[in-house]
């Protein structure tokens, strides 16, 4: 039995090779040339690239449910908000006394609302270790408690779909009351240090970018393999025909469980990744524009691939940088005409197309 | 080895004969119908055909027993202590009673390979199959009944590219592969050449007595080649039972086959 079958994919192949090279010669670039130097990248292309390799990670994770277990989930944006709200608690504990109001333990926003004590659930949060077992496990808990609850009743299809869209919008809603204790609508913004380090700093860009990638490309390994496993064949036989696979004894509703908690968690991750690059994190984050979006960047890519996820995750998010900045009205109406494109002549995504043409070449 | 398998194993009772006891079992959609007062025994190791018009209530006979279809009233059991009725489809399915539909059903995005070692007897929860590696044991059989249902050629292909009748032999291959006690059999040779119809008869003439088999078939002559006994099911209920020369000259029978 193969374990990862790189060596006969070349599409993956040279995706992990692209994203090594991402990782290691881009911050490189930026930190050991000279400014004037051509090969120089800037700190704001840095973080960009780092902010792009987050949203990868987050479509992937996508891919996981929906291109694997068929599942679609229109909240997956909802499992990034609450990593990034885990990251950015963190961060804002490690401002301590260099706020606006400088008080010791309460951020700022606290203080505003005459707020004395710090709510329970900002505890540990000074701790890192802490903040990062929270970034998996608070969206790994509500995906296992939502799952469970969805996929034991046997709610499927268009209705699971909207009740992700609904979960996603009821934490926008909460997220947005200041009593909720997460800053309301301004949500968690001004950091200063991430692990003693100064957050604006060129250099501190540069290995998160570094980080992000290597986290990307380790969570592509490891779906790869998951997805090669029995499990993941299991879970494909649940995406082409459900009744069948518990006629074989299988319990599907574990197996959706299994896959779904494990997307929400490398969600989680990536929104971790996001705060600390974008320097915010704010409800809009849940809103449910941005799962919907998700589904696109994996649809344009091809689903139940993974690096095409990536691909996808990384053109609509770089076309969306270039046409926002040259015509922002256009932009919703392109993405929307991107889709629809997709679905219409590309079933099966940019990778779709590639893999026809390597095929072609071959025969 | 999984655990509720074992369990259920261990209270299979079959030592009165039957290994499947179905009483006074009513299923209605809708105000119709489907199963109406119907009781039924399978005994152990026997091949036993269902036969009866569209509509006398055969599918939803397997659905009740495989847990898909609750009844409204009776009661299902597999051997004298097991009640069906208090499982789900998988905890049927890994009990032992496993099930071919009418319609071909394989995954075909799966090879042939893939879609037996899915059906393989195994610990089927999630973390154990995450880790599942194939032992050399568990990969002849797989092989071996490759050969059995003769797919050979083609183990590696996607079985979405099958032939109707390869699809339906690799369905009887995954039925295997679970080692069942009971094989519910629906419409096995829909699609089939001559020969492999003549295969068909056979393979399952050679499981009889290691399993209970149930097989749903209109084609009578195939019926008449494989069944010692044969149950004639008419709006929902047993209409008669016996040999197929018993059923094919009762009267009641060739009243409901040619209408009167």
């Amino acid at each position: 039995m193969k374990l990862i079958t790189f060596g006969s994919d070349k599409i993956a192949s040279s995706v992990l090779l692209a994203l090594g090279l991402v990782s290691f010669v881009i911050p490189f670039c930026n930190l050991a040339l000279p400014v004037d130097s051509a090969l120089h990248f800037s700190a704001y292309t840095v973080s960009l690239i780092g902010k792009y390799l987050t949203f990868a990670l987050l479509g992937l994770s996508l891919d996981l449910v929906w291109g694997y277990c068929g599942i679609l989930a229109l909240g997956q944006g909802a499992f990034f908000a609450l990593g990034g709200y885990a990251m950015g608690m963190y961060l804002m504990r490690q401002i301590g006394t260099r706020g606006v109001y400088g008080d010791p333990l309460l951020p700022d926003f606290m203080v505003f609302l005459n707020w004395k004590e710090l709510p329970w659930y900002w505890l540990g949060f000074d701790q890192f270790w802490f903040a990062l077992l929270m970034v998996v496990l608070v969206p790994g808990v509500l995906a296992f408690v939502f799952g469970w609850l969805a996929f034991r009743s046997r709610v499927t299809g268009v209705y699971l779909s909207i009740i992700t869209q609904a979960l996603t919008y009821a934490l926008l809603l909460a997220f947005f009351r200041n009593e909720m204790g997460f800053g309301g609508n301004n949500g968690l913004t001004d950091f200063k240090e991430l692990l003693g380090f100064n957050i604006q700093s060129e250099d501190l860009r540069a290995v998160l970018l570094g980080v992000t990638g290597i986290t990307l490309m380790a969570t592509f390994v490891l779906s790869r393999w998951v997805v090669n496993t029995k499990l993941g064949r299991v879970v494909t036989a649940i995406r082409d025909q459900e009744s069948r696979v518990r006629f074989l004894g299988y319990r599907v509703e574990m197996y959706k469980l299994w896959i779904f908690v494990f997307a929400a968690m490398i969600a989680g991750v990536a929104g971790a990744l996001y705060v600390p690059q974008v320097g915010i994190i704010n409800p809009s984050e849940f809103s449910p524009l941005n799962s919907l979006e998700i589904v696109i960047w994996v649809a344009m890519g091809g689903r139940g691939t993974l690096y095409g996820a990536i691909i996808g995750a990384v053109l609509v998010n770089f076309s969306k940088t270039v046409l926002t900045g040259l015509l922002p009205e256009i932009w919703l109406f392109s993405l929307g005409a991107i889709f629809v494109f997709v679905t219409v002549f590309l079933p099966d995504g940019i990778v779709g197309l590639m893999r026809r043409k390597l095929q072609e070449r071959a025969a | 080895m999984n655990t509720f398998a074992e369990t259920i194993e261990g209270q299979l009772d079959t030592r009165h004969g039957p290994i499947l006891y179905l009483e006074d079992v009513s299923v209605s959609f809708d105000g119709f119908k489907a199963l109406n007062d119907l009781s039924l025994y399978i005994d152990a190791g026997e091949l036993r055909c269902l036969i009866g018009p569209n509509g006398a209530g055969k599918t939803t006979l397997m659905d009740v027993i495989t847990g898909k279809t609750r009844p409204d009233t009776g009661s299902v059991f597999f051997g004298q202590t097991i009640d069906l009725l208090k499982m789900d489809e998988p905890e049927i399915a890994q009990a032992g009673i496993c099930r071919k539909f009418q319609k071909p059903s394989v995954f075909d995005a799966l090879t042939v390979f893939e879609n037996l070692e899915l059906a393989l007897k195994a610990d089927k929860r999630t973390w154990p199959t995450l880790f599942h590696r194939l032992s050399a044991t568990q990969y002849d059989r797989i092989n071996h009944v490759i050969e059995t249902i003769g797919l050979m050629s083609c183990n590696q292909h996607r079985a979405g590219i099958l032939s109707h009748g390869q699809k339906q032999w690799l369905e009887i291959g995954m039925l295997l592969m679970q080692e069942p006690k009971v094989m519910l059999v629906d419409e096995p040779i829909a699609g089939m050449t001559h020969q492999e119809v003549e295969r068909t008869a056979e393979l399952l003439l050679s499981l009889q007595g290691q399993h209970s088999i149930v097989v749903v078939e209109h084609d009578m002559e195939f019926v008449r080649s494989i069944a010692s006994k044969v149950t004639v099911l008419h709006e929902g209920s047993v209409l008669t039972e016996g040999t197929m020369d018993e059923v094919q000259n009762d009267p009641r029978v060739i009243q409901v086959y040619l209408g009167g």
